[in-house]
């Protein structure tokens, strides 16, 4: 796609403008079924916000947004690293492939809410349970991830880097790390999406802090609008996290992968 | 000079190669023709050395030996550059050197304006420059050429086969072609080596003494009838159906 850079701008501006009508279009459905319930029910957009502000002002959110985070990060750093790990044996050992798969395929049909129960009988209420219950239930993703990754190589290019000679490290470096990372890059994006609603479940029975026991304290107050904050703050830290971080550290890896030519 | 000496080969239960003897000398192109499927990439594969043949042997005296795909096999997470300066980065040529030679052959085959490009931004015509590009990069004596143009459309591959021609003969370096097109092979080889549909045998040779500007389509043409006129020749590739059609 090549175009002048007005011209590349404007095509920008429309598609933030599509974006921007979806979700105005969003905001005015759900504010026509705050008006049409009533706001006890389904407190329109308005009241969500402020219940947020009021959360913020009383310093609730912040602390909530750090428990949750690290808590959601700490399961899906564990995961990323161990599925990873393990998918990659796992792809390069027929033997282990064979055997590890029915474990994944098992692990990834266990309901998040399952391992919730599991958690706190193992470990208690606490942080523990909820980074184990991340864990868990991510770990799956990252390993058949990796584990594609390391199936597909492709032979073709290996015998091309033998005519051409290339010693082990380049080999790796150059043909067989790239190629994995473009499988697992994805897996991990998925995961990290996973790790944030599985850190808010697990919340909502295990812990006392974090934006999952605010929702159980909404629930208990009955306090409509104090959910619907909790959940958009959720949305925003699950756009942040993916957009703010995971998609441009793959731009930056990646570039290849980027279909037109971009700018310079 | 390469020399395979009564080679042959078995794939689990089939016979691909048999009794192959071929020798190249030092600058010289040779073409091996066959029906699809009778083994000439096998026969390729064994030539360059990437396995060793089931019987007879394989000589190799050429300084350097690389190869030419079908599909371009470039790195698809390289830019241009960095794909033909491959080969150079393994022989442990320093960055700054390999690309600037890699640069001089992008220019020499007229990839100048798409140094940083990665290959899915390329036409199938260009990725196989940058494919040869990479060949000729770490100079080598001997190119090994497997169906290089045979997913190119009609006009590029003719292009493709006169910057082969060019390159070749101007850097005296020595090929091996394989291709299932009579009429590529009469164009670019110094020598047409007729196989045999599988297993792959040679049936019949052919040195082609007219120089490669004066080969015009007509005399292609002229050529591949009379080659077609050979028993032998005709067995390989015109009464092959029945054939195919009894195996399938």
């Amino acid at each position: 796609m090549k175009g002048s850079l007005p011209s590349r701008g404007v095509a920008t501006l429309l598609g933030w403008g599509g974006s921007l009508t979806g979700i105005l279009l969003f905001v005015a459905l759900w504010e026509w079924g705050s008006l049409a319930y009533g706001s006890f029910l389904l407190p329109g957009p308005r009241d969500a916000l402020a219940a947020l502000a009021g959360l913020w002002q009383a310093g609730e959110a912040a602390g909530a947004i750090w428990a949750t985070t690290w808590r959601a990060m700490l399961g899906f750093a564990l995961a990323g690293l161990a599925g990873t790990a393990l998918g990659l044996l796992a792809g390069m050992s027929r033997t282990l492939g064979r055997a590890l798969e029915p474990v994944s395929t098992v692990l990834l049909g266990i309901p998040p809410i399952a391992w919730i129960v599991l958690a706190i009988l193992w470990f208690g209420s606490g942080s523990m349970a909820a980074v184990y219950t991340v864990m868990a239930t991510t770990l799956p993703v990252t390993f058949a991830g990796a584990q594609m990754g390391a199936l597909t190589l492709d032979r073709r290019l290996q015998e091309m880097a033998e005519v051409f000679r290339l010693p082990p490290l380049m080999r790796f470096m150059d043909i067989t790390l790239p190629h994995i990372v473009s499988y697992v890059f994805p897996a991990l994006v998925t995961a990290l999406g996973v790790a944030w609603k599985v850190a808010v479940m697990a919340e909502l029975f295990a812990t006392e802090d974090g934006i999952g026991a605010g929702l159980a304290m909404a629930r208990v107050n009955l306090d409509t609008a104090a959910a619907m904050a909790w959940i958009v703050l959720v949305v925003a830290l699950l756009l942040a996290a993916e957009h703010g971080l995971l998609r441009p550290l793959q731009r930056r890896m990646e570039p290849w992968r980027q279909a037109g030519r971009g700018g310079h | 000079m390469l020399r395979l000496e009564s080679v042959g080969h078995v794939l689990g239960m089939s016979r691909i190669i048999d009794g192959i003897d071929l020798e190249i000398a030092p600058g010289e192109s040779v073409c091996l023709v066959g029906p699809s499927g009778c083994g000439k990439t096998t026969l390729l594969r064994l030539a360059a050395g990437l396995m060793p043949p089931g019987e007879g042997r394989v000589l190799d005296d050429f300084h350097r030996s690389t190869m030419v795909f079908q599909e371009g096999r470039l790195l698809p997470w390289r830019r241009l550059l960095d794909n033909i300066a491959l080969g150079l980065k393994a022989l442990g040529v320093p960055r700054g050197e390999r690309l600037s030679r890699a640069r001089v052959l992008a220019e020499e085959l007229g990839l100048g304006e798409r140094l940083d490009h990665f290959p899915h931004e390329l036409s199938g015509g260009m990725q196989q420059r940058v494919a040869l590009a990479r060949a000729l990069a770490v100079d080598a004596d001997l190119l090994l050429l497997d169906e290089p143009f045979s997913a190119l459309d009609v006009g590029m591959r003719s292009e493709a086969q006169a910057l082969l021609i060019d390159l070749l003969s101007r850097r005296g370096i020595a090929a091996l072609l394989v291709t299932h097109d009579l009429t590529e092979a009469l164009r670019l080889g110094h020598r047409v080596v007729v196989l045999s549909p599988s297993p792959a045998r040679i049936v019949h040779e052919e040195r082609i003494s007219r120089p490669f500007a004066e080969r015009d389509t007509a005399f292609l043409y002229e050529a591949a009838a009379a080659l077609l006129r050979h028993p032998a020749v005709a067995r390989s590739f015109l009464f092959h159906q029945d054939e195919e059609a009894v195996a399938s």
